[in-house]
């Protein structure tokens, strides 16, 4: 098959690097060759392939050797589960320096020394919680990523972001082939969050292409730096990672999204009783003032 | 104090006892100097051996690099392009120094435009630029192509060149068919010769990678010769002029040897001359590529080859004998047009201008830095002029430069040549290794100069005395014309090494009843 690249976005904490990893791992007990690459400073995007605490990064390899130029392929890449191939691009330590320039000299890295090889099938960026810079969208430039996933759950915040990401997306799809192809809602046991994962997807003009139970064996698995997949294949979550990923591969609904304006957004929350109709009259007034 | 029927500038104007009360003054009320022995102990310090092996220990700091950024490279390869404005995506004053440094080299006006990002392009990201930039630059002084390159401010926010051109032309600021390739070329990654590989690639890439289907390898008939950073006008014109007289068909692309050599006959041209667009789209046309400066085009190699599916034979720049015969031979090879005659006779005069300078040469010792190719090839050259390359330094050259001019080394040197090699080092550590171990010569551009000021310092014997050869030459006029490639480059270069040895025996000889027992008239 022709090589896939596709972009995991979504709101920190929300689980994507986890979900990318079972994904992945997924595809590759199906027999694909997929590469992860790690777009976050954190580096924790292919631990639980590799059994590794963090990854040696790009960056960081490139900052002990003076300059990018001096890396070869083989010393930023790891090959983990499934023989699935690792890169973490790193950045600096939070409050200094440019993450984002990392992500950019990372890629180009990868590009240049021929990373991208025939065999692959699939590329999975895991991208940092937001887009919070034209670096983080670097994975979704012409070219690289074409399809973009975005992680959510019934909270919020999480979806908050997904809208912001999808105007996110928006300003890239206009000039370019990248679409969003999918939500992926990782379950927080929220009320009616299948609906209304559902109902976001739908207004966003794509669909929720999965729905990921919550379960604690995935804690289990990444207590000890492994995937569902691989820690019990036979459990039921890693049937739902199988599933996910087998509807990835299946996946041709490709939108340029429909981002929803803020007011849009809250109303769907009323909706759903996640967000409780605002009260005019209350604003500025102190305890006080609201008593009498 | 000056006067105003007689200008004098600073020197001799310094030397009037005026000034020098003013200087003194200045110096020992104001300044805190440290005393005159201080600072003389400390100068021959930096000329010690203790101090290079400090020197050479230095690793976060570059002082007097031997190298400009990406987009000064980028700039000169869109030069090469008929009515190709050179438009850099980022801040202002970047532009500024392209301008000047190459207003400076060149003694020409350069056209080349920013979109003049500040703070709030910064914080959004500089695609509101980008629209109002390539509709102004177009309407004001109607190119036909907008080459776009990057400075680092666009790059560290990560703005995408492809996104933004797209949305530009959406926008309408110019048609959709208007042709703006474009290359990211941050400044912090590579030098100018990565940045006019990457603009290289981006125009290559722009015209041809989506209209591959009816295009057939070797169906024009055509070579094609890619330059690379090339700032000897003259090199432009010499290759030009072999291809001719072999008869052979020919694509130069980029070449800016006439808008950076206008006439002075009262128009102002901003564009003149240049490789044409339908050259380059007829590129992948040719029967090969060849490139002659190919340490530098690496991005470049990989789109000739791998889409325009070309050989690129495995050649080194053609400069000296032996290179230019292997370029030639090629040429010949690839058209089936056999080598004038010529050119032959060429060859066999700079053969012969070889021997007669050979007394000269032999044995003189050189030390040299610039660009690769530049290195490679004028290496190899004093090597045939059996002269002796000391150091060769190469700020942008890497661990495949050094394999490179190694393995030239091992074929063209003596057995125990004493070559020494530094990529990645600087000017500073260049005057090092002119002190502590004095070649006859050095050979580079004119930040050379001043490492020959601090020789003479330590002495008259000490002096290393620089011959201009490379870029920038900002402090002697019309080197920028000169060729340094093929026979004829060769021969120019020759003539400039000799006499700058005859010269140097010349200065050293002509003291009146001590050394001028060797002061003659026929050398």
């Amino acid at each position: 098959m022709a090589l896939r690249q596709a972009a995991i976005y979504g709101k920190g904490g929300i689980g994507k690097s986890t979900t990318t990893q079972n994904l992945v791992a997924a595809l590759a007990e199906m027999g694909k060759n997929v590469m992860i690459v790690g777009c976050d400073p954190k580096a924790d995007s292919t631990r639980l392939i590799l059994h590794s605490k963090a990854q040696t990064t790009v960056m960081n390899l490139a900052a002990e050797a003076g300059s990018v130029e001096d890396l070869e392929l083989e010393d930023v890449m790891a090959v983990g589960y499934g023989d699935v191939k690792c890169v973490e691009s790193g950045g600096p330590e939070p409050g200094v320096g440019c993450a984002g320039r990392g992500v950019i000299t990372a890629i180009n890295f990868l590009e240049e020394e021929g990373a991208y090889d025939e065999d692959l099938d699939f590329v999975f960026y895991d991208v940092l919680g937001d887009v919070v810079c034209g670096g983080f969208a670097m994975p979704i430039r012409e070219n690289k990523a074409q399809e973009i996933y975005i992680v959510v759950s019934g909270e919020m915040m999480a979806m908050f972001a997904a809208n912001n990401i999808s105007k996110g997306i928006v300003k890239y799809a206009n000039s370019g082939g990248v679409r969003l192809a999918g939500l992926i809602c990782n379950s927080r046991n929220t009320d009616c969050e299948d609906e209304l994962i559902e109902a976001l997807a739908s207004r966003l003009g794509t669909t929720m292409i999965h729905f990921v139970p919550r379960d604690n064996v995935v804690q289990h698995a990444e207590i000890r730096r492994m995937t569902c997949i691989e820690y019990d294949p036979k459990a039921k979550q890693s049937d739902e990672y199988r599933t996910l990923a087998k509807k990835v591969l299946e996946n041709q609904h490709f939108v340029v999204p429909t981002p929803l304006e803020m007011d849009e957004l809250e109303e769907l929350l009323m909706e759903f009783g996640i967000l409780e109709e605002e009260d005019e009259s209350i604003v500025g007034k102190k305890a006080d003032e609201a008593v009498a | 104090m000056q006067n105003v029927d007689d200008i004098k500038q600073s020197y001799p104007l310094f030397r009037e006892d005026e000034y020098k009360g003013v200087l003194n003054r200045k110096q020992s009320d104001y300044e805190h100097q440290h005393a005159r022995d201080k600072v003389d102990e400390t100068f021959l310090w930096t000329t010690s051996e203790e101090y290079q092996e400090l020197n050479f220990q230095r690793e976060a700091l570059t002082i007097n690099p031997a190298k400009a950024c990406q987009p000064l490279g980028a700039v000169l390869c869109s030069l090469g392009f008929e009515k190709t404005l050179p438009y850099v995506h980022g801040s202002q004053g970047c532009v500024a120094y392209f301008r000047t440094y190459f207003n400076r080299h060149f003694k020409e006006p350069v056209a080349c435009v920013s979109d003049s990002m500040t703070e709030d392009a910064a914080v959004f990201g500089g695609q509101k630029n980008m629209i109002a930039g390539l509709e102004n630059a177009k309407a004001l002084y109607k190119p036909e192509m907008i080459a776009v390159s990057t400075t680092c401010m666009a790059e560290v926010i990560g703005d995408d060149l492809n996104a933004f051109i797209g949305n530009a032309k959406k926008a309408e600021a110019v048609e959709e068919d208007f042709p703006t390739p474009f290359a990211h070329t941050p400044s912090f990654v590579g030098s100018h010769i990565t940045g006019w590989d990457n603009m290289f690639e981006g125009i290559g890439r722009y015209f041809t990678l989506n209209y591959m289907e009816d295009k057939e390898v070797g169906s024009n008939g055509k070579i094609n010769l890619v330059p690379g950073f090339e700032t000897y006008l003259g090199n432009y014109r010499v290759i030009r002029r072999m291809m001719e007289e072999m008869g052979v068909e020919y694509s130069l692309l980029s070449d800016p040897s006439e808008v950076l050599d206008t006439p002075a006959d009262g128009e102002y041209r901003m564009y003149e001359g240049g490789t044409s667009q339908d050259e380059i789209k007829d590129a992948p046309n040719a029967l090969d590529t060849i490139l002659l400066q190919p340490q530098q085009l690496v991005k470049t190699k990989k789109l000739v080859s791998g889409t325009w599916k070309h050989s690129v034979p495995d050649l080194n720049i053609p400069m000296g004998l032996e290179y230019t015969d292997s370029f030639l031979m090629e040429v010949s090879r690839i058209t089936g047009k056999p080598i004038a005659d010529s050119l032959a006779r060429e060859r066999g005069r700079l053969v012969d201008m070889m021997t007669d300078s050979h007394t000269w040469l032999h044995g003189r010792k050189f030390a040299l830095y610039g660009d690769p190719d530049f290195t490679l090839g004028l290496t190899k050259f004093l090597l045939e002029l059996g002269a002796e390359p000391t150091h060769v330094l190469c700020q942008s050259g890497t661990k495949r430069w050094e394999k490179r001019m190694k393995k030239m080394l091992d074929t063209s040197a003596p057995v125990n040549h004493g070559v020494k090699l530094y990529s990645r080092h600087d000017l500073w550590h260049f005057r090092s290794l002119m002190f502590t171990d004095r070649p006859d010569f050095m050979i580079g551009n004119s930040y050379g100069k001043f490492i020959q000021r601090d020789t003479l310092h330590k002495g008259k014997e000490f002096e290393v005395p620089l011959i201009r050869l490379g870029f920038p030459i900002f402090d002697r006029h019309h080197m920028h014309r000169a060729t340094t490639l093929g026979y004829e480059g060769a021969m120019q270069m020759l003539t400039t090494l000799v006499n700058a040895v005859l010269e140097r025996l010349d200065d050293e000889t002509r003291l009146m009843a001590q050394t001028d027992y060797n002061y003659d008239l026929i050398r």
